[in-house]
């Protein structure tokens, strides 16, 4: 939801930022993604591309 | 769910509930007894590395070096991590805990888990350290202990994440969740990733053990066992800030400075701390120099920026809850009169020292490619992760036990002249081990060796007499330190099983430090500032982080100067 409700019923806009920070199961999604892209992945990509000796 | 499943603290007002309290319980007294084991271990290696008394034979040296990294590392950090994670979901939320049962499978699994590990390291046949590097076997078992206890570790996890999910739907909190809750879910995030990788690695370590698979390529290894190796202490990082946010307002009811600053800094660790693990890949070959230095920068050093936000807003919600109590004489009225006295302050306030002092910024400095080459494998590495990992972690975890003893084992401090002193005993030896350590380590010691002597060595080498010298203070402080260890020990075994009851809100134990959670502070009139000086809220904290700045800068071009001369261009 990005609205909530203020004690007298009208819309309050959740910040962007708020919304995401709210959200465990987004955070544990960046939490996984952004580690196991620029870590693991680019990491073992680098390893895969080394050529085999002769 | 009936009300008879809750019972509140008459001292603290916290809300327990009684699965949860049992499995924090049973967590925490299994954690205290891993730190039994691997404090038993450390000392032993100590007494091997400090060349006056070289103890033990290598063949046993190596056995109980891989027995207390496993131990101290892995075991204790993430039991004790669980029981963090049950107390900010349950506890804080004032929710029930998510499936109990299976929490239980959890706990059962990761006890499982190590004992077949410490069983494996025991028999002699797993003598591999905690890296177990391939292709240097282990006993199989070695593997599935590991393997079993992260599968339990990531129950409890999952249990954590269901708790906030249960919170959110019976509404037990308007708003977003407490800022010490959202550290613990930073350290939960953290650790799901490197209980992940340990899986992806582990799994198929195991099998080539069992000789099911023919081999394991050691680059690759390399890379995805760091993720696991050190993103674990990446959850301890999280975990122990979380407890000193949670200390801060125990102990002073002190508030954040900016919630949301603090949010943003938990939420720098959960996007870039992990990408850390890369530093122990900076002289391998194969990787780039772009892989190395984005990763080992924090990716461009968002995430030292996040420790360096913690390391102000702590002490600086300390500085202005003790200045709304009138403690607003010169620069540092607030931190002379603060209960000094109390171990849960004690404690807490030298992790953060010694945390961001020396294990903050010799990471920073082991983190950069060139002049990480000067310390790269030296014994300077340990003294850098017991910076962080001894006096951070476990030292913020020590402190949090006290306030834990009376409020969730309803038992009084045992032997409180004691308890006051252990964080002192602890943390100053560890400060000085530390320090001996990284200076030895600048000298070329090297870390995992079992004689710096090289007696009868083919290919010998000759130390200067000042590293021996540092090596001795190392193996005195270390001493000084297991001390303190012992003390914790003792003073939480005996107050747990032996103890008397907490019976009426003055009967903690320590009775010159209350041990009861103060009032949140109310921010003075023209907010945070008001109480403060020269147009800032919290002046001494501001000073404090100017020296720590100076030291951080002084230390960093010491170390490209050292380089300089150790790596001449002509």
């Amino acid at each position: 939801m990005s609205e909530e409700t203020t004690n007298s019923g009208e819309p309050v806009r959740v910040p962007f930022m708020q919304r995401v920070l709210d959200n465990p199961f987004i955070l544990l999604f960046i939490g996984i993604v952004f580690p196991t892209l620029f870590y693991i992945i680019w990491g073992i990509m680098e390893i895969v591309n080394i050529p085999i000796a002769p | 769910m009936s009300d008879n499943q809750f019972r509140i603290c008459p001292e603290s007002g916290l809300q327990f509930h009684k699965p949860a309290e049992m499995l924090m319980r049973a967590h925490a007294v299994v954690a205290v007894v891993i730190l039994l084991i691997g404090g038993i271990a450390a000392l032993l290696v100590t007494l091997t590395r400090w060349p006056a008394i070289h103890l033990l034979p290598a063949d046993r040296f190596y056995q109980l070096l891989t027995m207390h990294g496993t131990n101290m590392l892995i075991f204790w950090m993430i039991s004790f991590e669980i029981a963090v994670l049950y107390f900010c979901s349950s506890t804080l939320l004032r929710c029930r805990l998510a499936t109990p049962r299976i929490a239980w499978l959890g706990f059962a699994l990761m006890l499982i888990g190590i004992i077949v590990n410490n069983a494996a390291v025991a028999s002699g046949t797993a003598s591999v350290m905690m890296t177990s590097y391939v292709p240097m076997p282990a006993n199989p078992n070695f593997y599935l202990g590991l393997i079993l206890f992260a599968v339990g570790a990531l129950i409890g996890c999952f249990v954590f994440l269901a708790t906030l999910v249960v919170a959110k739907d019976e509404k037990t909190y308007e708003g977003s969740i407490p800022l010490v809750t959202f550290g613990a879910l930073t350290a939960c995030i953290i650790a799901v990733f490197t209980i992940a990788s340990g899986a992806i690695v582990l799994i198929p370590t195991w099998l080539w053990s069992l000789g099911y698979i023919n081999h394991i390529d050691a680059a690759m290894y390399r890379i995805v066992w760091w993720a696991l190796g050190h993103s674990s202490q990446q959850i301890n990082v999280a975990a122990h800030v979380a407890v000193w946010y949670a200390i801060a307002a125990i102990v002073f009811g002190a508030r954040p400075l900016s919630e949301k600053v603090s949010r943003v800094a938990f939420f720098l660790y959960i996007a870039f701390l992990q990408l850390a693990s890369a530093h122990h890949l900076l002289v391998d070959p194969g990787l780039s120099a772009e892989w190395k230095i984005f990763n080992t920068s924090y990716a461009m050093y968002l995430a030292v920026l996040a420790s360096m936000v913690h390391g102000l807003t702590v002490p600086g919600s300390i500085e202005v809850a003790q200045r709304a109590k009138g403690l607003t004489n010169g620069l540092f009225e607030w931190l002379r009169k603060a209960p000094w006295g109390n171990p849960i302050f004690s404690g807490m306030f030298i992790s953060l020292i010694g945390f961001g002092f020396i294990g903050g910024i010799s990471g920073v400095v082991m983190g950069t490619e060139q002049i990480n080459i000067i310390i790269h494998n030296t014994i300077y590495v340990p003294g850098h992760f017991h910076a962080t990992v001894v006096i951070g972690s476990t030292l913020a975890f020590m402190s949090l036990t006290y306030f834990l003893i009376p409020t969730l084992f309803r038992k009084q401090v045992a032997f409180p002249g004691l308890a006051k002193w252990q964080p002192y005993l602890f943390g100053i030896g560890m400060s000085s081990f530390t320090l001996a350590m990284m200076g030895a380590g600048t000298l070329g010691v090297e870390r995992r060796h079992w004689d710096m002597a090289f007696t009868n060595s083919a290919l010998g080498f000759e130390y200067p007499a000042s590293a021996f010298t540092l090596m001795g203070i190392m193996g005195i402080s270390g001493v000084v330190a297991i001390l303190g260890g012992a003390i914790f020990i003792l003073v939480t075994v005996v107050s747990v099983f032996f103890g008397k009851s907490v019976e009426s809100e003055s009967s903690y134990g320590i009775s010159a430090t209350r041990l009861m959670r103060a009032d949140p502070v109310v921010v003075p009139e023209g907010g945070h500032g008001a109480a403060g000086k020269w147009g800032f809220a919290a002046p001494g904290t501001f000073v404090l982080a100017l020296f720590f700045l100076a030291i951080f800068v002084l230390y960093y071009a010491v170390n490209w100067k050292y380089l300089a001369s150790v790596w001449p261009m002509s």
